[in-house]
């Protein structure tokens, strides 16, 4: 019976964004060009809000500017994903300061402990003198994960027992640090569901530890989402962000065929800038964010 | 932030009530609501058009013009349609041979280890001597992770060093579960892409090696429209013959579970709801339609109810409550029950009619809420629980700082519930009908 639906979800290999492209070819623009562009809109993961939005923006600019080509849609829509975007705040991860304290949180699952490892990797080949410390001492062996990572990206770490309480390891990491000119503390924290009342006290007691041991740490709080999360995510970021104050997103899975369209509403919401992708699981496998380029992967087929 | 499908239709269908009649037009409104709703309980767009096709058929025409509530009647359809989508729950087929073999796969972080100790609990508490094959060789730590829960659940795990040949591995691994007289193999694999294609041949190594008689997609609840490719990819792979939705008991809709089983047309066997290792339950079709619909789960309230309150205490803290003798005392007791139950957002969203009122309470808080008046309460002596009007200016400080809270919010906690008492004797009364929900909302 489902056939015929499974065989078109299949058909296609390519981008989602790519098949705009050939979706706004050279035809004129009519009522199924913008259906059209609704569901490629929908199926990147942008979310129905910005979805309607943006069709409704693009609309208007077609009637002010008299567009009448559908392939003329693709450089507005370029246009307005840009500008959805624009005026990104500085990222205080890299301001001089004597030690840079970074929080890395999120659901369960999402790349944080690999994440930890690629940006210690990332500034230490950037001159700078990393530590990291093991704030996850609930999932099995979280600990010795990091460990590993730290072996890799040959930055020392500071962990404890398993079971141990995180804020008082992360205490010992931040002390850790003093006197010995470290420039970066990266504090992994274990996943936790932003439903739950008792892991969110818990980070929020880190969040506090950080406040008091350092002088306006945690200088970034860092979401780590995946790309494949869909609409979830916004409500992912207005928690953590309610809770331990988030000050960017780490975007990771971008090596997966999801686009992580979310974060256009999670910037345009929240105000919380993307800071870094993922796009695979070796330590080299980070970049900062680039709001142009990001855009234009988007339309690559 | 978003509005809830069972929210919208309400909306639409009361419209449609006032009117009496459905015409054709009526549904095509309905149904626009429908779709916008499921595209943000995120089932996939080519789904939701398939979807909402066949309720149309179904809705257009005498099945709904000839109801007395055409608005009530279009809700059920949806649902009926919804469950028929999800469909039937279903069981583990472990076949007569021994051991059976069950292979976990799935994308990166969506909890196939954790699950496969979840399964391996649940196998063992059915009689069966399940052993754990830590097939994931390559993520850092991920055989320890396996290996620390073997040991948690004292289920044996058999792993090798990273850098095995997990195809051969499992072999091995069936081999010495046979010599073990173990009954069950629960193959954890590596996360990977569905579009990597050396990973994908792997796990169809795996498969060739020892022909599992389950092939399980680990999903995450949380996935967005990717879902039904990272499905159909697997499926195509390796055959799948069973579906376990994860972290359920976060607040994303779901709506992936109904993508991935419309483009498979695998049950969905079970459901990940938490991180302890018995939070592992069966799937009802009729609940998860419900619950993404946000009609109101009410038989699995009433079950959770059953084994986790104590019935006694439920009635006479009823009693008091309306019969205006309700302490904070007993307010104390009442949420540590509630709690018990699980996040109160589900909670909240399993009670009909409760759902609509999410739009004035913000129930996401509503568990945060929640333990800070119980730091508060707690932070009283028991003559303050029982008497709150002796908390004068000085008690209120300590309360306050003893619990890590401000006098202003003791004083919102105080002001609210002489207002809880007040609306309870409404309610007794017949008036207020939304005691219950500022019960829960009312404290902010
Ligand atoms: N393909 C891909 N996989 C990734 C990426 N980042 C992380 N992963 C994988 O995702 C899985 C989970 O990553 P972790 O770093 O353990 O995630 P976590 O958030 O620390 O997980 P918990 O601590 O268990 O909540 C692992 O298998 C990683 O290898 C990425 O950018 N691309
Ligand atoms: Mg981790």
């Amino acid at each position: 019976m489902f056939r015929n639906l499974r065989d078109s979800l299949t058909r296609t290999r390519q981008s989602v964004f790519g098949q705009i492209v050939n979706v706004l070819g050279a035809g004129d623009i009519d009522e199924e060009t913008w259906e059209d562009l609704e569901a490629l809109l929908i199926q990147a993961d942008m979310g129905v809000p910005t979805t309607l939005e943006l069709v409704e923006n693009l609309r208007e600019r077609v009637n002010n500017e008299g567009l009448y080509r559908a392939d003329q849609l693709t450089e507005a829509l370029k246009d307005e994903l840009r500008a959805m975007l624009d005026d990104q705040p500085e990222f205080s991860m890299e301001k001089p300061r004597q030690l840079t304290v970074v929080m890395i949180v999120g659901v369960n699952g999402s790349g944080k402990t690999t994440t930890i490892g690629k940006l210690a990797h990332y500034y230490k080949k950037r001159g700078k003198k990393v530590m990291m410390v093991a704030g996850d001492t609930f999932r099995a062996a979280a600990i010795d994960q990091l460990k590993i990572w730290s072996d890799r990206a040959d930055v020392p770490i500071v962990a404890g027992q398993p079971d141990g309480d995180p804020a008082a390891i992360i205490y010992d990491g931040i002390r850790a640090t003093r006197g010995r000119g470290y420039d970066l503390l990266l504090i992994d924290t274990a996943g936790r569901l932003h439903t739950k009342y008792n892991l969110m006290q818990e980070i929020e007691k880190i969040y506090r530890v950080c406040r008091q041991s350092v002088h306006a740490a945690p200088h970034e709080v860092l979401l780590v989402l995946d790309a494949p999360t869909g609409q979830n995510a916004l409500v992912q970021a207005t928690k953590f962000k309610d809770s331990v104050h988030v000050t960017g997103v780490v975007l990771t899975k971008l090596d997966s065929t999801a686009k992580g369209g979310m974060v256009f509403a999670i910037y345009k919401e929240l105000g919380l800038p993307v800071r870094f992708i993922g796009t695979g699981e070796k330590i080299d496998d980070i970049a900062p964010f680039d709001a142009d380029q990001f855009v234009e992967g988007l339309f690559e087929a | 932030m978003f509005e809830s499908l069972g929210n919208r239709l309400q909306t639409v269908f009361e419209n449609l009530q006032r009117r009496g009649k459905l015409t054709e037009a009526d549904v095509d409104t309905a149904m626009r609501e429908v779709r916008l709703a499921l595209l943000e309980a995120d089932v996939n767009f080519k789904v939701v058009k398939e979807f909402v096709k066949r309720v149309r058929e179904r809705s257009v025409g005498h099945e709904v013009m000839r109801s007395l509530t055409p608005g009530q009647q279009v809700v059920k359809i949806v649902h009926e349609e919804l469950i028929q989508t999800l469909g039937e729950p279903g069981r583990l087929n472990l076949g007569m041979q021994s051991p059976a073999i069950i292979m976990l796969v799935g994308l990166q972080g969506s909890g196939k280890t954790t699950t496969a100790a979840k399964l391996a609990l649940h196998l063992r508490r059915d009689g069966r001597r399940p052993l754990l094959v830590a097939a994931d060789v390559y993520r850092p730590a991920a055989i320890d992770q396996l290996e620390t829960l073997g040991r948690q659940l004292d289920v044996p795990v058999y792993s090798e060093g990273p850098g095995a040949n997990p195809p051969r591995l499992a072999q091995k691994a069936v081999r010495f579960a046979t010599e073990q007289g173990l009954t069950t193999v629960i193959i954890d694999t590596a996360g990977r892409l569905n579009i990597d294609e050396k990973m994908m041949d792997e796990i169809k190594s795996i498969r060739d090696n020892v022909r599992p008689i389950e092939t399980l997609l680990i999903a995450d609840a949380m996935t967005g429209q990717e879902a039904v490719r990272v499905a159909s990819d697997f499926d195509k792979a390796v055959d799948l013959t069973g579906l376990i939705m994860t972290k359920i008991d976060g607040d994303a809709r779901g709506g992936a579970a109904i993508s991935m089983r419309e483009v498979t047309d695998v049950p969905i066997k079970f459901l990940a709801t938490g991180e302890k290792l018995d939070a592992f339950e069966v799937f009802h079709p009729d609940r998860m339609a419900s619950r993404i619909l946000g009609m109101g789960d009410v038989l699995t309230l009433i079950e959770k109810a059953q084994t986790e309150m104590d019935e006694e205490d439920a009635r006479q803290a009823s009693e008091k409550l309306l019969s205006g003798e309700f302490t904070l005392e007993d307010f104390l007791k009442q949420m540590q029950q509630i709690k018990r139950l699980g996040p109160i957002g589900q909670l909240m969203e399993m009670i009909p009619g409760m759902n609509r009122m999410a739009g004035d309470v913000d129930l996401s808080n509503a568990e945060s809420e929640m333990g800070r008046i119980e730091a508060i309460i707690r932070s009283m002596t028991l003559e303050e629980r029982r008497n709150p009007r002796i908390l004068k200016a000085s008690r209120k400080r300590r309360v306050a700082s003893g619990s890590g809270t401000s006098v202003q919010d003791v004083n919102a906690l105080l002001k609210q519930f002489r207002e809880m008492q007040r609306v309870m004797k409404q309610f007794k009364q017949g008036r207020g009908n939304r005691g219950i929900a500022n019960l829960f909302g009312g404290f902010r």
